[in-house]
């Protein structure tokens, strides 16, 4: 989906979105039962950069001091992280760090945070973004990955056919939306057939998890069968010895 | 022969997962969770004829430091690279959650996270990605239980992909020559944007884009120390009653201290000319210098901060 | 992949006192091992794990000439193998039943 249609269809009531450097956008939107809402974004397959992520966090940490309860929405059609020897020389692991921890304090401070993933998302960049809300909702023509399969046929010199055929048995490594939903990242899937304003409105107005669930999550959905068992046994075995 | 030294002696680039937990903490103190005898091994790896580890390359359990309970975590990067998969990933949360919910009771007192990974496991990647995404938000949990969270870098794979993003996530970061600290590596930009832009067989270069001396010097990393087990230990020790508090006032600085950075360095290519602008004496020989004279060097303003 | 187990028998029980020890890693040329204090005296088994198929004849022999020389009885021994030499996995293996030894 295009940035406008996404906007439209999240936001008819209206919304004060901006394009800002780097792919970013940053606004307000009405969404009914919330009042107005901080809308953040990333656009155009960009990849996020350490500017990118500077200007992300700047407007979360904005929205954070000017106090309330606000939702943030975080709208994201990036790349992976930008691959360039500047970011890294620069730090890039801080900026999406940083990033990562604006939206997590934003939730400790009441704000609800929901990423809206209608395009690409991979690697660092998805999770700095998406998957630093507390929760992840995917459109049409969403393809979150954390790399394509060319690429780890390369690095697991495995044949990209037989890498296909695997991933038809387990989710637990090919992208798309599909197994990312059956592992526990993404909490919905929405379709076109149903306007998406009402739906984030619900979303919304549903009390929000005061723990990360998507462990549990992917067991119940059977995409990850052990992470959450294995994270309790080992929960228990610290508070034995306590 | 490292049975021939003392446990905090031994070499950390040199010491396996398990030397370096348990040499870190006050001798004879250290308790394993979940321990290799357990079996808690991936299931995803056979699928692509691949055999596992015991422990599924990451040693988890608590002890003391200088007296106080700590938890600690260490990945053995050796083993498939250090990197993060279902089971692996798990573990770290586990703990992680543990400290969280122990922190009013005081115990422990802090989380040391020796880290040595390439980031996520290919071979269970939408499970790794989701573990790294489950263990930073458990860090900023446990650092709101004002419980510090220490990351310790010094081993052969580095803090790469999510790693390098969960590393600086940590109240603290302390690392040693070896380290290096990043989110793509050197090949893959390679791969993606020439060897123009990244030439990843030049070891110097690689060293000097995000090896622990620019970290340090940059303020990306807290602490520089030496390569014994012993220098990392002193190191926790001193830097875990300073760790910065997980709320507003330190991201706002957080901010303020990457902008200044991109203004002052943004347009630099090359370590050598971050070093250089920031006026560091004899920039070229930086890489090369021992750590004692390394040491030495008085960082460049801004670099010596909390706001983590 | 191979799984397979080689049994055999020790003319004495593995010297220390000491329930299990681990050693090695499972990195290319090198394996893990997990030994466990857990059978009655004379006996002692290794479980293999590796992807290099084919040479288990290798393994037994190898292994056979390990229990006769190091005698480890009572000891389980686990590998992960990842591609180790002969030479390689003996070391690994008196490593481990040393370490049994010592202080756990």
């Amino acid at each position: 989906m295009m940035l406008d249609e996404v906007l439209a269809s999240l936001f008819p009531s209206g919304h004060t979105l901006e394009r800002g450097l780097s792919g970013t956008v940053h606004g307000t939107a009405k969404v009914e039962g919330q009042g107005d809402v901080t809308v953040i974004g990333i656009a155009g397959g960009t990849p996020l950069s350490v500017d990118g992520a500077m200007l992300l966090a700047g407007h979360v940490l904005a929205a954070v001091e000017a106090g309330g309860r606000a939702p943030i929405v975080v709208l994201v059609d990036t790349s992976s992280q930008n691959m360039a020897r500047r970011d890294e020389l620069l730090g890039l692991n801080e900026y999406l760090a940083h990033l990562a921890k604006s939206l997590l304090l934003a939730a400790v401070h009441g704000h609800r945070t929901v990423s809206v993933l209608f395009g690409h998302a991979a690697a660092g960049a998805f999770i700095a973004t998406a998957l630093s809300s507390q929760s992840l909702v995917a459109l049409p023509g969403a393809e979150p990955s954390v790399m394509d399969l060319p690429s780890i046929s390369r690095v697991t010199k495995l044949p990209l056919e037989n890498l296909k055929e695997l991933a038809k048995s387990t989710p637990i490594f090919a992208p798309g939306v599909e197994p990312l939903f059956a592992t526990g990242a993404v909490a919905e899937t929405w379709t076109a057939d149903q306007p998406f304003a009402p739906r984030l409105a619900a979303l919304l107005r549903r009390p929000v998890p005061t723990s990360d669930l998507r462990d549990r999550t992917g067991l119940e959905r059977k995409g990850r069968l052990l992470a959450q068992k294995i994270a309790e046994r080992v929960a228990a075995e610290a508070a034995a010895h306590a | 022969m490292s049975n021939l030294l003392q446990p905090h002696e031994v070499d950390w680039y040199e010491a396996s997962a398990r030397e370096r937990a348990a040499g870190l903490l006050d001798p004879k103190s250290f308790t394993e969770f979940l321990g290799p005898e357990q079996r808690a091994m991936s299931p995803h790896l056979a699928r692509f004829n691949l055999t596992g580890a015991f422990d599924d390359g990451i040693v988890v359990g608590r002890g003391h430091l200088d007296g106080q309970e700590v938890f600690v975590a260490a990945q053995e990067g050796r083993f498939l690279g250090g990197a993060f998969g279902e089971v692996h990933g798990a573990k770290l949360v586990g703990l992680l959650r543990a400290a969280r919910d122990g922190a009013e009771t005081g115990v422990p007192r802090a989380v040391l996270l020796m880290l040595d990974t390439g980031g996520v496991r290919l071979q269970e990647a939408n499970a790794g990605e989701l573990a790294i995404s489950e263990v930073i938000r458990a860090i900023v949990e446990v650092r709101s239980a004002s419980v510090p969270v220490l990351a310790l870098v010094g081993g052969r794979a580095g803090a790469f992909g999510g790693g390098g993003i969960i590393t600086a996530c940590c109240s603290r970061i302390v690392v040693s020559e070896h380290a290096r600290v990043s989110v793509s590596g050197p090949e893959v930009i390679e791969t993606n944007k020439g060897v123009e832009e990244f030439d990843s067989k030049d070891r110097a270069l690689v060293w000097r884009v995000c090896g622990a001396r620019t970290r340090y010097l940059t303020g990306g990393a807290d602490r520089y120390v030496k390569g014994r087990i012993q220098d990392f230990r002193e190191a926790a020790i001193a830097l875990i009653p300073h760790a910065p508090p997980f709320e507003l006032g330190t991201l706002k600085a957080e901010q303020r201290r990457l902008a200044e950075r991109l203004q002052r360095f943004g347009d630099c290519r090359d370590a050598l000319e971050i070093w250089r602008k920031a006026g560091l004496p004899e920039p070229e020989r930086i890489a090369e210098i021992a750590d004692d004279a390394f040491l030495a060097i008085q960082r460049p303003k801004g670099a010596d901060h909390d706001a983590r | 992949m191979e799984q397979f187990q080689v049994r055999g028998t020790a003319k004495a029980r593995a010297g220390g006192d000491r329930h299990q020890a681990i050693t090695g890693v499972n990195a290319s040329g090198n394996l893990e091992v997990l030994v466990e204090r857990m059978l009655p005296e004379h006996e002692c088994l290794v479980d293999v794990t590796t992807a290099v198929t084919g040479f288990r004849a290798i393994w037994e022999a190898v292994l056979q000439e390990f229990f006769e020389r190091s005698s480890p009885g009572g000891l389980r021994f686990s590998i992960n193998d990842g591609g180790a030499r002969p030479d390689t996995v003996i070391l690994r293996l008196m490593q481990s039943a040393r370490l049994m030894e010592t202080e756990g």
